[in-house]
C-alpha cells in the first residue's frame, strides 16, 4: 500500500488501473478529462493493459462501452454535465442491456448559462436510468467507490451499470491523502472479470439489446432491472463488508456525522458534505444538537437506512445542490417520499443551494440550522427556500448593471 | 491470400441460408431480400449491430430469424456500437480469454435515416479510425419504419410524408439526394459499394471482394419499399431493375477511393419508366405531367453517367 496525495480525477483512474479493465472508450470534456488522460498514459505506457479509443462523442462513447460490456469485457468510461445529458439515451439502453458497465460522472452544472463548476442536476437527470449511483465525498472514496461498483455490477444478483460521481473541481481537482492498495489485495477482493451472461461469440450466437412487442415483455424486463436494482441494496452491504475486511475501510449507503444523538439534521450528498460536517461541529459549539446525514447510494435509494437513520430526530434539512426547475430539490423530495409512511416524522425542511459550485458559505449553514430550530419551536415548516447571501446578491447586482441591465428589487429569503 | 473467385450465375450463390423467414418485414421488402443475400456471403459467424430502423423489428423477444448474434443500439449510433464489439473481441482474443474461432465479423446494419442523417457522425468516426467492419445500408429513400417521410437519402421529386405534393409545391422534395457513397469515399476506406436486390450475383461478388480488406467494408442497398413507394409487393425486384436500367441507381465499388462501375446497362432506359409506375412520383404524371421536373431528372442521370464515361472509358 502507498500513500499519495491524489486529485479526485486521479484516484478515479488508480481505482480504474487496480480493476484491470480491458476498454475505456473516451470523449474528453472538463473537469472529467484529467480521467481518461491518465488513463491514456498508462495504457500507453503499457503499466494498464486495456484498449482504449476516442470516440466521436458521448453518445458514441456510452454505446462503444456498453457493447464492448455486452461483449464480455471489463469497461470503464468517464463523463461529465454536457456529455452524460449527450449521451443520455443510451444510458437507459446500456442499463437495459444488463451489463455491468462502470462510468464515472463528474458533476458540473447543466447549460445554459454555460458554466464549469458543479451542481448535481447532470447526475440526478440519470437517476432513473437503472444505472446504480454512488456518490462520493473525498478522493479516497473516489478510489474505493469504483472497485465496489464492480463488484456490484458485475454480481450476478444485480447485472446492472454504475455510475460514481464526484464533484467537478471541488474534489475532481482537489488534492487529498489517498491510499493506494496493493494490487494483489484487489485481486482478493475484485476477481477476473468473466462474463456468463453477456458476449458475443460464433459458437453461442446471441440476440441482445431485442425489441419487446406489448406492455407485458416492457414491463416485465424494466421491474426486473427495479427489482435488481432493489436486491443490491442487500449486496451493497455484502460488498462493503467484505471492502471493510479486505482493506480495512468502511462505507455504507449513507454516512453519519454525529449523528446519533443529534436533534437537527442536515442532509446532504457529495464533497460540499464537508462543509456541512465543518458547520455541524460549529453548531455544536454553540450548543444545538446538530448532525448530519450523507446520502452516499442515491441508486437504489437506501429509505430503510434513511428512515432508522433520522427516526426521532426534531427537524431535518435537506440542501439539495441541484434544481428541479418548478418544485425545488430533487433529494428531499426522494427523502420526503421515504418517510412519509412512517408514524413519528421529524419536521422536514428543504434549501437549494451551491448550484453551479456557488458556496455555501457558514452563514448560510447557520441559517439552515437556524431554520430547523424556528420551525421546531413555532410548529411551522417555511417554504423550500434558495440559498443566496447578501454579498452575492450585491454582486450579482454588479454584473447586472456592468450588462446594462436594471437592477431589481425582488428579494426573498437571503443571509 | 487466396485468389478471389467472382461467381458468374445467380446457380453459384450458397444454398444456405442465415435468414429465416417468419420475419415482421412487409411484403416485397427489397432490404430484406438483400440482407439475406448478404448473408449467405457473410457466414453465420457473425454480429449484426443494428440502427433503429425498419430491420429492427427482425428480432422481437424471443424470436430472432439469424443464425448469427445480434446487438440494437439506437438509431444514431450502430458504427459506436460495432467499435465496442469489435474491440472487446479483440482484447479477449488478444488477452487469450477467446479462442481466435470464436471470432465474430461484426456487421453494421441500418436504414438510410441512420447512415444519411442521425447516424453520420459515427459512421465518420468509425471510417476515420479504420475500424474492421461491414457497414450494411438498406436505403429506401425516406424514414419508412416511421412511415415514409423525407431523409437525406430521398431523391429529387419524391413525394413522402413530409414532402407531400400540393397546390404550392408541386414538386414533392426539393432537395437533391444526398451523395452519402462520395462522404463515406472521402474517409478512403478501402471498399465501398452500392448493391441492388436485382443484381445478386454482382452483390455476392462485391461482399466477397470486400472479405479481403481489413477496415471499413461498406455497402449502399436501393431497397425498393413497396408501402412506402406505393408499388406493387411482387415487382420490387423488377423496380430495383429498372433503377438500375435507367441510369438512376449506379453500381459500383471504390477499392481505396478508387471508383469503378460494376453494371453497366448498354442501353439506358428513359428514367420515367422508372418513375411512373410508383406511387411516390405519382404526382408528376397526374393531373398534368410535370415535364420540367421529368427533364431535370433525366438531365441529372445524363450528367452522372457522363462524367462517368469521361472517367471510366465506359461505353454509353
Amino acid at each position: 500500500m502507498t500513500r499519495e496525495m491524489l486529485t479526485g480525477n486521479a484516484a478515479a483512474a488508480w481505482g480504474v488501473r487496480l480493476a484491470e479493465v480491458d476498454y475505456v472508450p473516451a470523449y474528453p470534456i472538463t473537469p472529467q478529462t484529467e480521467i481518461i488522460e491518465t488513463l491514456a498514459k498508462w495504457i500507453s505506457d503499457g503499466v494498464l493493459d486495456a484498449g482504449f479509443v476516442t470516440v466521436d462523442s458521448e453518445h458514441s462513447m456510452i454505446t462503444a462501452a456498453g457493447a464492448a460490456s455486452a461483449t464480455g469485457v471489463r469497461v470503464f468510461t468517464a463523463t461529465s454535465s454536457q456529455g452524460l445529458l449527450y449521451g443520455f439515451e443510451m444510458l437507459y439502453s446500456v442499463a437495459g442491456w444488463r451489463v455491468p458497465l462502470v462510468m464515472v460522472n463528474v458533476s458540473r452544472g447543466l447549460s445554459s448559462p454555460i458554466t464549469l463548476e458543479p451542481d448535481h442536476n447532470d447526475i440526478l437527470a440519470a437517476r432513473d436510468s437503472g444505472f446504480l449511483q454512488i456518490h462520493c465525498e473525498t478522493c479516497q472514496e473516489v478510489l474505493d467507490s469504483i472497485l465496489m461498483a464492480y463488484r456490484l455490477a458485475e454480481d450476478e444478483r444485480i447485472l446492472l451499470p454504475v455510475l460514481v460521481n464526484m464533484d467537478g473541481f471541488h474534489l475532481s481537482f482537489t488534492r487529498e491523502p489517498v491510499e493506494i492498495p496493493e494490487i494483489e489485495l484487489v485481486r482478493k477482493f475484485l476477481p477476473a472479470y468473466h462474463s456468463k451472461h453477456a458476449f458475443f461469440k460464433a459458437t453461442q450466437p446471441m440476440a441482445q439489446g431485442v425489441a419487446v412487442l406489448g406492455g407485458h415483455a416492457y414491463s416485465y424486463f424494466k421491474y426486473q432491472m427495479h427489482l435488481a436494482s432493489i436486491k443490491s441494496l442487500e449486496v451493497y452491504k455484502e460488498v462493503s463488508d467484505e471492502f471493510k475486511e479486505v482493506f480495512g475501510r468502511s462505507y455504507n449507503t449513507i454516512e453519519g456525522y454525529m449523528l446519533d444523538n443529534a436533534e437537527y439534521v442536515l442532509v446532504m450528498t457529495n464533497s460540499f458534505s464537508t462543509l456541512g460536517k465543518e458547520a455541524v461541529k460549529k453548531a455544536r459549539v454553540k450548543g444545538i444538537k446538530a448532525g448530519l446525514l450523507r446520502i452516499r447510494l442515491i441508486r437504489p435509494f437506501p429509505d430503510m437506512d434513511i428512515v432508522k437513520a433520522l427516526n426521532g430526530k426534531k427537524a431535518v434539512a435537506v440542501l439539495d445542490q441541484n434544481i428541479s426547475v418548478g418544485k425545488g430539490g430533487i433529494v428531499y423530495s426522494e427523502i420526503a417520499s421515504a418517510l412519509y409512511n412512517e408514524r413519528e416524522n421529524p419536521l422536514l425542511l428543504s434549501f437549494v443551494g451551491g448550484l453551479g459550485g456557488k458556496n455555501i458559505n457558514p452563514g448560510e449553514f447557520e441559517f439552515v440550522f437556524d431554520s430547523m430550530i424556528k420551525a421546531v419551536d413555532t410548529g411551522k415548516i417555511p417554504a423550500p427556500q434558495l440559498l443566496y447571501t447578501e454579498t452575492e446578491w450585491k454582486e450579482m447586482e454588479n454584473l447586472k448593471k456592468i450588462a446594462g441591465k436594471q437592477t431589481t428589487v425582488i428579494k426573498t429569503a437571503s443571509v | 491470400m487466396p485468389e478471389l473467385l467472382p461467381i458468374k450465375s445467380i446457380k453459384d450463390i450458397s444454398t444456405d441460408e442465415n435468414l429465416f423467414p417468419g420475419t415482421p418485414a412487409c411484403a416485397g421488402c427489397g432490404g430484406l431480400l438483400t440482407l439475406r443475400h448478404c448473408l449467405k456471403v457473410l457466414g453465420e459467424k457473425t454480429i449484426i449491430v443494428n440502427a433503429a430502423g425498419c430491420f429492427t423489428l427482425l428480432s422481437i423477444y424471443p424470436f430472432t430469424p439469424f443464425k448469427n448474434s445480434w446487438l440494437y443500439t439506437a438509431m444514431a449510433c450502430a458504427p459506436a456500437g460495432a467499435q465496442g464489439v469489435r474491440d472487446a473481441l479483440d482484447i479477449l482474443i488478444r488477452k487469450g480469454r477467446l479462442s481466435p474461432e470464436e471470432d465474430l465479423k461484426v456487421v453494421v446494419l441500418t436504414g438510410d435515416g441512420a447512415a444519411y442523417d442521425i447516424g453520420l457522425s459515427s459512421t465518420s468516426g468509425a471510417l476515420h479510425r479504420n475500424l474492421d467492419f461491414y457497414y450494411i445500408c438498406s436505403d429506401n429513400e425516406a424514414y419508412g419504419n416511421t412511415g415514409f417521410q423525407w431523409s437525406g437519402a430521398t431523391p429529387f421529386a419524391s413525394k413522402t410524408g413530409t414532402t407531400p405534393a400540393g397546390r404550392i409545391n408541386q414538386t414533392g422534395a426539393e432537395l437533391s439526394k444526398k451523395n452519402l457513397f462520395e462522404i463515406w469515399r472521402s474517409h478512403n476506406p478501402p471498399y465501398i459499394a452500392t448493391t441492388s436486390p436485382a443484381h445478386p450475383v454482382d452483390l455476392v461478388n462485391k461482399f466477397k471482394k470486400a472479405e479481403q480488406y481489413k477496415g471499413p467494408k461498406l455497402f449502399i442497398n436501393l431497397s425498393p419499399c413497396p408501402p412506402g413507394w406505393s408499388t406493387d409487393p411482387s415487382h420490387s425486384v423488377r423496380f430495383a431493375k429498372l433503377a438500375v436500367d435507367t441510369g438512376i441507381w449506379a453500381l459500383k465499388e471504390a477499392i481505396y477511393g478508387d471508383v469503378k462501375h460494376t453494371v453497366v446497362p448498354g442501353k439506358f432506359k428513359p428514367v420515367e419508366e422508372y418513375l411512373k409506375e410508383q406511387g411516390r412520383f405519382a404526382h408528376l404524371f397526374k393531373p398534368v405531367r410535370q415535364e420540367e421536373i421529368f427533364k431535370k431528372i433525366q438531365e441529372m442521370v445524363d450528367q452522372y453517367w457522363n462524367e462517368v464515361q469521361s472517367r471510366e472509358s465506359i461505353k454509353k
